[in-house]
C-alpha cells in the first residue's frame, strides 16, 4: 500500500469488518480517556496555550537551542551526527554499529526510525533488528507497518495476535493476554541480553542541558538505552524544549493526550554518558538529529506549525475518517489527520496529493491537538499548493472556474439553477458518487428568491 | 433590528422552506428582514477544495454586495456558511484594504441560533412541535463559532418538543463538501455511525442548523427507509 492509491487503499479497509471493528473499539476507549485525563486538570487550555507558545519560540529559534543542545550534550560525552535525509541517517547508523562490529540490535519503539525506514537499512548491513515495544514487536512479526503512532498494532485483534505468536514464536493457542505477554517479554529479554547497540527515538531533548527525555510505559526503552553498550538515539530536529522546565507542561499534556495517563509509566532522562567507566550503562551515545524535509516546513510561515506536533496520536482517535479506515489505508509512515499534513512535506506533494482530501475539516483533531496545531487550515493550505501544480484536477479545476463565473454573475446563476431543474425532470442528475449510497434532496420547483420575489 | 438576510446558495436553490422560515422567524423576533438578490454563493465549495483563487473572487463580491446593506447584522441559516465569511481575511494575506472590509462583514454575520440568543436576547420564539427529536451539531457551527447551547435552548421552549441527546452529537456525519463526493464510500461509513445513533435514540427527526450535513443525513436515513425525518432549525422554530 503507498500514499498514490488512498482511495483504493481505504475501500479495501472499509470492506474489513475485523480492523473496522478493532479500530471502533480502540479510538472510542482512547477517546474517553482523554476526555478524562484532560477533565482532570482545571488548567488543561492554559497548558495547551503554554505549550503551543514554547513550540512556537523553539521553532523560531530553533538554530540558537540545536546549538545549545549541541554543546551540552557532547560536554556531557554524547556524540552528536547531523543526518539532512534519511539515506544519511541511516548510513551513519549503519556506520555506527559496523564499527562497533554489531549484530545484534535491539529498538524501542520510534516513529523517526519507522520515517527513514531504519530496520531495512540495518537489515542491509547485516544486522538482526528487534523491536521491543510489544506492539512493535507484534507487527515486526507479522511483517506490517505501524497503523497507529502510539499504539502500532492497534488494528489488530487480541485473536490475531494469538494466532501470530502461535505460528510464529511456536507457543500454543491461547487468547490469554497474560500468557501471551509474559511470551514476549520472555523472548525479548534473550534479545536484550544479547544486543550490541540499542537504539531508541526521542521524545524531547532539552536545549539547556543536553538531555534527551523518552516516555514510555513497558520499560523495554529503559533497558533499550541502558543495556547494550552503545545507544543511538534518533531524534526530529523539532524536538527541543528550551529548559528542563518546559518538562513540567509537556509531561502533563503528552501522556494524557495520548493514552489518557495522568504520566507514563517510565520517563527516562539521559544526559551525556555514564561518568564513572565502572558504573553501569551504555559506553557511548550517540544523537542523530535528523532534518528530512523539516527545514522546509519550517521556512514556511503557514507549515511552520505542523512541527510542533509531539506525535501523541489524538489527532487520530478522534478522526472520523481514521476511526474508519485505520492507519495503513494511508499508506504512510504517519496517518490520520497529522500524517495528512506531514506526509505531502517530507515525500513530496505530488506522491501524497491524496492524503489533503481526506478529511471532512471536521475540526475535531484541532479540538483535542494539546499543542493547537490549525490541522484543518493546513490541509486547506496544502489542497491549495496541490491545485497550483497545473498537472492536478484538470477537470476539477475547470469545474471550478465555471463555478466561479456562474457564482459571479447571478442572472447566470438563475438560469444555471433553471438548467438544472429541467435536467432533473428530464434525465435526472449525474451525480452517482452521491447516490451510491445516499438519495439525493431534489432541487426545488421554485428557489428562494423566486418565492421572495413573488411575495414580497 | 434590521437584518439582511444570507440565504446561502444550497438553502436557495435546494430548500427554500429553510430561507422563507428563517425570514418569519425573524420578524417574529421583531427583525426588519432585507434580502439582496444579487446574492449567491460564499465561496465555500472553492476554498474548501483548495482553489483560492476562485474563493477570492466570489468572496470579494459577496463583501462587496453586504458592505452596501444598511442592515445592522447578516443572518445566515448556516454555521458552515457563517464561518467562511468569518474565515474571509484568511484569503486576503497580501490585500490588508480587503482583510479590513472582510473582517468588517464578519463581525455583522451571525448564525441565526447565535444572532437569536446572544444578539437579540430571545430563547423563545412561540414555536411548537410535537415529538421527540435530536440536535446535530454542525462542524463549523459547533468548532468555528463555538454554537452549542443557544440552539438548545431555543429547542427548549418549543412546546411539545421533547429533545434528546444522541451518543456523540459532536461527531461529524461525514458530510465535508467536495469530500462527500470525493471519498463516497469513508463519507458514507462516517455517515452510518450517526445513523446508527439517531436510530438508537428512538427519535421522530434530527434537527441542525445546516442544510448540507442535513442533506447527508437525511439521505442516507431516506435510503434506508427510515422514518425519521430531518428538519432545519429554521423550520423547528417557523412550526406552531
Amino acid at each position: 500500500m503507498n500514499t498514490e492509491t488512498f482511495a483504493e487503499n481505504a475501500k479495501a479497509a472499509l470492506n474489513d469488518a475485523q480492523l473496522r471493528g478493532a479500530l471502533r473499539k480502540a479510538t472510542t476507549l482512547f477517546g474517553i480517556r482523554r476526555r478524562e485525563a484532560a477533565a482532570s486538570l482545571s488548567n488543561w487550555e492554559d497548558l495547551r496555550n503554554e505549550a503551543r507558545a514554547i513550540k512556537d519560540d523553539v521553532l523560531l529559534h530553533l538554530d540558537r537551542y540545536l546549538e545549545a543542545f549541541v554543546s551540552k550534550a557532547e560536554s556531557r560525552g554524547a556524540k552528536v551526527h547531523w543526518a539532512r535525509d534519511a539515506a544519511e541517517a541511516n548510513l551513519i547508523i549503519c556506520r555506527l554499529s559496523v564499527e562497533r562490529g554489531a549484530r545484534n540490535v535491539v529498538k524501542s519503539k520510534s516513529m523517526t526510525t519507522e520515517e527513514i525506514h531504519l530496520n531495512a537499512a540495518l537489515e542491509g548491513a547485516g544486522m538482526r533488528v528487534v523491536e521491543t515495544d510489544l506492539g512493535e514487536y507484534i507487527i515486526q512479526l507479522a511483517g506490517e507497518t505501524p497503523s497507529h503512532i502510539i499504539a502500532p498494532a492497534i488494528h489488530k485483534t487480541k485473536r490475531q495476535v494469538a494466532e501470530l505468536f502461535t505460528t510464529e514464536l511456536g507457543i500454543p493457542p491461547t487468547d490469554d493476554v497474560g500468557q501471551l505477554t509474559s511470551t514476549a517479554r520472555h523472548t525479548l529479554r534473550e534479545r536484550f541480553a544479547s544486543a550490541d547497540v540499542g537504539i531508541s527515538g526521542v521524545n524531547f531533548g532539552i536545549a539547556e542541558t543536553g538531555t534527551i527525555v523518552i516516555v514510555e510505559n513497558e520499560g523495554n526503552i529503559r533497558m533499550t538505552t541502558s543495556l547494550p553498550r552503545t545507544h543511538i538515539a534518533v531524534m526530529g530536529i523539532e524536538k527541543l524544549l528550551p529548559r528542563f522546565a518546559d518538562l513540567d507542561v509537556f509531561l502533563k499534556l503528552l501522556p494524557r493526550s495520548g493514552t489518557g495517563q495522568a504520566l507514563s509509566t517510565y520517563q527516562s532522562f539521559i544526559t551525556g554518558t555514564k561518568r564513572n567507566a565502572d558504573d553501569e550503562g551504555p559506553d557511548e551515545l550517540h544523537i542523530i538529529l535528523l532534518d528530512n524535509g523539516r527545514s522546509r516546513m519550517l521556512a514556511h510561515p503557514v507549515t511552520r506549525q505542523s512541527l510542533a506536533c509531539i506525535r501523541c496520536g489524538a489527532c487520530l482517535n478522534v478522526c472520523p475518517v481514521y476511526q474508519q479506515i485505520g492507519g495503513h489505508a494511508y499508506g504512510s509512515v504517519y496517518p490520520g489527520p497529522i500524517g495528512a499534513v506531514i506526509t505531502p512535506q517530507l515525500i513530496g506533494i505530488e506522491k501524497a496529493a491524496q492524503l489533503p482530501y481526506a478529511s471532512s475539516l471536521c475540526g475535531a483533531c484541532r479540538e483535542v491537538c494539546p499543542v493547537k496545531i490549525d490541522i484543518p487550515r493546513l490541509l486547506l493550505h496544502l489542497r491549495g499548493e496541490i491545485n497550483q501544480q497545473r498537472t492536478n484536477h484538470r477537470k476539477e479545476r475547470w469545474a471550478f472556474r465555471l463555478w466561479a463565473a456562474i457564482m459571479l454573475r447571478p442572472w447566470l446563476y438563475e438560469k444555471t439553477a433553471v438548467a438544472a431543474r429541467l435536467m432533473q425532470r428530464w434525465f435526472g442528475l449525474p451525480l452517482q458518487a452521491w447516490t451510491s449510497g445516499r438519495d439525493l434532496r431534489p432541487i426545488e420547483e421554485e428557489s428562494f428568491r423566486e418565492h421572495w420575489r413573488r411575495s414580497r | 433590528m434590521k437584518v439582511s438576510l444570507f440565504v446561502t446558495c444550497l438553502v436557495d436553490q435546494l430548500w427554500s422552506s429553510v430561507g422563507t422560515s428563517c425570514v418569519a422567524v425573524l420578524r417574529r423576533a421583531g427583525c426588519e428582514v432585507e434580502f439582496d438578490e444579487r446574492q449567491t454563493c460564499c465561496g465555500q465549495p472553492a476554498f474548501n477544495t483548495g482553489y483560492r483563487d476562485e474563493a477570492r473572487l466570489v468572496a470579494k463580491r459577496f463583501i462587496e454586495i453586504f458592505a452596501e446593506s444598511k442592515a445592522q447584522a447578516i443572518v445566515s441559516p448556516s454555521g458552515s456558511c457563517t464561518a467562511m465569511v468569518h474565515h474571509f481575511a484568511e484569503l486576503f494575506g497580501d490585500e490588508p484594504e480587503w482583510r479590513e472590509r472582510a473582517a468588517a462583514i464578519a463581525a455583522r454575520t451571525h448564525e441565526l441560533s447565535s444572532f437569536l440568543v446572544r444578539v437579540l436576547g430571545v430563547d423563545d420564539v412561540g414555536a411548537s412541535w410535537q415529538g421527540r427529536l435530536t440536535w446535530h451539531d454542525a462542524c463549523h457551527g459547533l468548532r468555528d463559532l463555538n454554537i452549542k447551547s443557544e440552539p438548545r435552548k431555543l429547542i427548549g421552549n418549543v412546546r411539545g418538543a421533547e429533545l434528546v441527546e444522541i451518543e456523540n452529537a459532536e461527531a461529524c456525519c461525514g458530510f465535508g463538501g467536495t469530500f462527500s463526493v470525493k471519498y463516497p464510500e469513508i463519507s458514507v461509513a462516517i455517515l452510518d455511525q450517526k445513523i446508527e445513533a439517531i436510530e438508537r435514540a428512538n427519535v421522530q427527526a434530527v434537527v441542525s442548523g445546516d442544510a448540507s450535513c442535513l442533506m447527508q443525513i437525511g439521505g442516507r436515513l431516506s435510503r434506508k427507509g427510515s422514518k425519521v425525518r430531518v428538519m432545519h432549525l429554521a423550520e423547528l422554530l417557523n412550526h406552531r
